[in-house]
């Protein structure tokens, strides 16, 4: 059931131009960003081989590639998570699944798994124009799937989040502006203190992506990323439950 | 299945609070197999309330309600499956055709996959959407979008379809067709039916509700109300008006009041058609008969008598 309405959601994503719209410009400027990096290391090669321990071109292309991909996604999941509640309840086709015989988690996890799919694309482009330097020489594998790893982890967070801002208004704009808000400040959190073991830094989403973007697979940073998803997966269900309860 | 009872729906003690406001008030409701129940009111009078709370998309304050025998509270899956609800807005995914988004309510309702097409083809024959199949829902007119929408209720065959309102916006070649499926319907579902037009309730209910302000006002099957209404009182007028007591004394008249223009409420004994009895005395006596018709209190009054008399109180 929740593949059912997973797939619903995947195939209205493309029905509309926005998902292609999306799709296209964060290729256009993640494609700039790869080619400025890939000429910048060029350029400066002969330095960078002079240093001790030189960074490979994989560190400085690809974990910048991945790294502006995550801010563009904080960006864009907002305006693909926008709908999928407020205009279903504005559309007042929400009705149709809460009388089907369906609960609210497979509702809830049918709409977030159809979206992670869309996302696991964006994630899926993003990972073959970095894999495309392995045409020029070895590369880094273990960077890469760590960036991938913490993106994907990092955007069911984002999409989790959206989600449960959608459905608390019927307004998708002004769930859209709410959800990147929200989303913004979660993480820029870690740069309002100077001090490294400030509580506020421990919740900045950025704080923890940039283990993964430097190629480090932390237990902690996954832990995190997964119980944030969760978290707001569970207070959207509660909020259809809700809804259901005050009309 | 085993039928082990013919009520397909009923609901008691249902009561829902807004806050302060009281939208509907300690409602009974019981639908039969293969019966239409018209739930008639004013607008505002809780119908949608009543009709989100029956389908589970609206908890009740207070009350029970089973589908089947299913509690809808306790175990929602299994009963949902066996309602089929129409809202008053149809809920339509505009960028799906109409294949894609029947096919799509078929899984939700766990219609098995062999069978689905089979389904979906049956659905749009009975809501004469053949040959939208492919349209986008978007494209279609408002008549054929709320075709959709009541195939979308039927589709996967549930024993209580749900209605609300189901004519609205329609042409009267469309309200026609819509009548008719939904009589048809009537005798494989139990079907319930909001409105607030009076003759569609006498042209395809069994039986009829009527709400205002929250509660049942009136229940009484059609066919009750046909008799009741039928020949409960006769209005004659006379070039020479007898006195109101030689009109009593007529055999089946229980009483005559006089009423403006010189017309006459004979109001007869249940059972009892005096009409002709006042020709020939009329005729005997030389009044004069000008005018004799019966006087049909039709549903129209029903309504009308029980919605108003609050508000002037």
């Amino acid at each position: 059931m929740i593949a059912v309405i997973a797939w619903k959601e995947f195939r209205s994503l493309f029905a509309s131009p926005l998902a292609w719209v999306i799709l296209a410009i964060m290729q256009v400027i993640l494609a700039w960003v790869f080619l400025y990096q890939l000429s910048g290391y060029m350029d400066n090669l002969p330095r960078i081989q002079q240093l001790a321990n030189p960074p490979g071109i994989t560190e400085i292309v690809s974990s910048a590639v991945f790294g502006f991909a995550a801010i563009l996604l904080l960006m864009a999941v907002p305006l693909l998570t926008m709908r999928l509640f407020s205009e279903e309840r504005r559309n007042q086709t929400l009705t149709l699944l809460l009388s089907a015989p369906i609960s609210n988690l497979e509702i809830v996890l049918g709409k977030f798994v159809g979206l992670m799919l869309f996302l696991a694309l964006a994630l899926g482009l993003v990972l073959l124009m970095s894999a495309s330097l392995a045409l020029g020489g070895p590369i880094d594998w273990g960077l890469i799937g760590a960036n991938s790893l913490g993106l994907l982890l990092l955007l069911g967070a984002f999409a989790a989040l959206g989600l449960f801002i959608s459905s608390l208004t019927q307004h998708a704009v002004i769930a859209a502006f709410a959800s990147f808000g929200a989303l913004l400040l979660l993480w820029i959190l870690n740069g309002m203190t100077q001090d490294p073991n400030h509580p506020l830094v421990y919740l900045s989403l950025m704080k923890h992506f940039e283990g993964f973007n430097r190629g480090l697979i932390d237990t902690a940073d996954v832990a995190y990323l997964l119980l944030f998803a969760a978290t707001f997966l569970i207070l959207t269900m509660r909020q259809l439950d809700a809804k259901r309860l005050q009309g | 299945m085993p039928e082990t009872t013919d009520i397909t729906l009923s609901a008691h003690h249902l009561t829902r609070r807004y806050g302060n406001a009281l939208a509907v008030a300690d409602l009974d409701l019981e639908l039969k197999r293969g019966e239409v129940l018209g739930l008639l009111g004013p607008n505002g009078a809780g119908k949608s309330t009543t009709m989100q709370m029956l389908t589970g998309n609206l908890a009740p304050s207070s009350g029970s309600v089973r589908i089947c025998d299913i509690d809808l509270l306790e175990r929602p899956k299994l009963a949902k499956a066996k309602i089929g609800y129409l809202p008053e807005t149809p809920p339509l995914y505009r960028e799906l055709t109409v294949d894609e988004f029947l096919t799509f309510c078929g899984r939700l309702h766990r219609v098995p996959r062999d069978e689905l097409p089979q389904a979906v083809k049956q659905t749009k024959a009975r809501c004469g959407l053949n040959d939208m199949g492919r349209r986008l829902i978007a494209h279609l007119s408002k008549g054929y979008q709320q075709r959709v929408g009541i195939a979308q209720a039927i589709l996967h065959r549930p024993d209580v379809v749900i209605l609300d309102e189901p004519t609205v916006g329609l042409d009267p070649n469309q309200i026609r067709e819509i009548r008719a499926l939904i009589r048809e319907l009537g005798g494989s579902h139990s079907v319930i039916l909001s409105t607030h037009i009076l003759p569609e309730v006498e042209a395809i209910c069994d039986r009829v509700q009527i709400m205002h302000r929250g509660k049942i006002v009136f229940a009484d099957s059609i066919d009750g109300l046909r008799r009741t209404r039928q020949m409960e009182s006769l209005v004659v007028g006379f070039m020479r008006p007898p006195t109101l007591e030689a009109l009593t004394a007529i055999p089946g008249v229980k009483d005559a009041q006089a009423m403006v223009n010189n017309l006459i409420r004979v109001v007869c004994h249940p059972d009892a058609n005096p009409a002709e009895a006042i020709t020939r005395t009329a005729a005997e006596n030389n009044w004069g008969l000008t005018q004799l018709s019966p006087e049909r209190t039709s549903l129209e009054d029903v309504f009308a008598q029980l919605t108003r008399q609050e508000d002037v109180a």
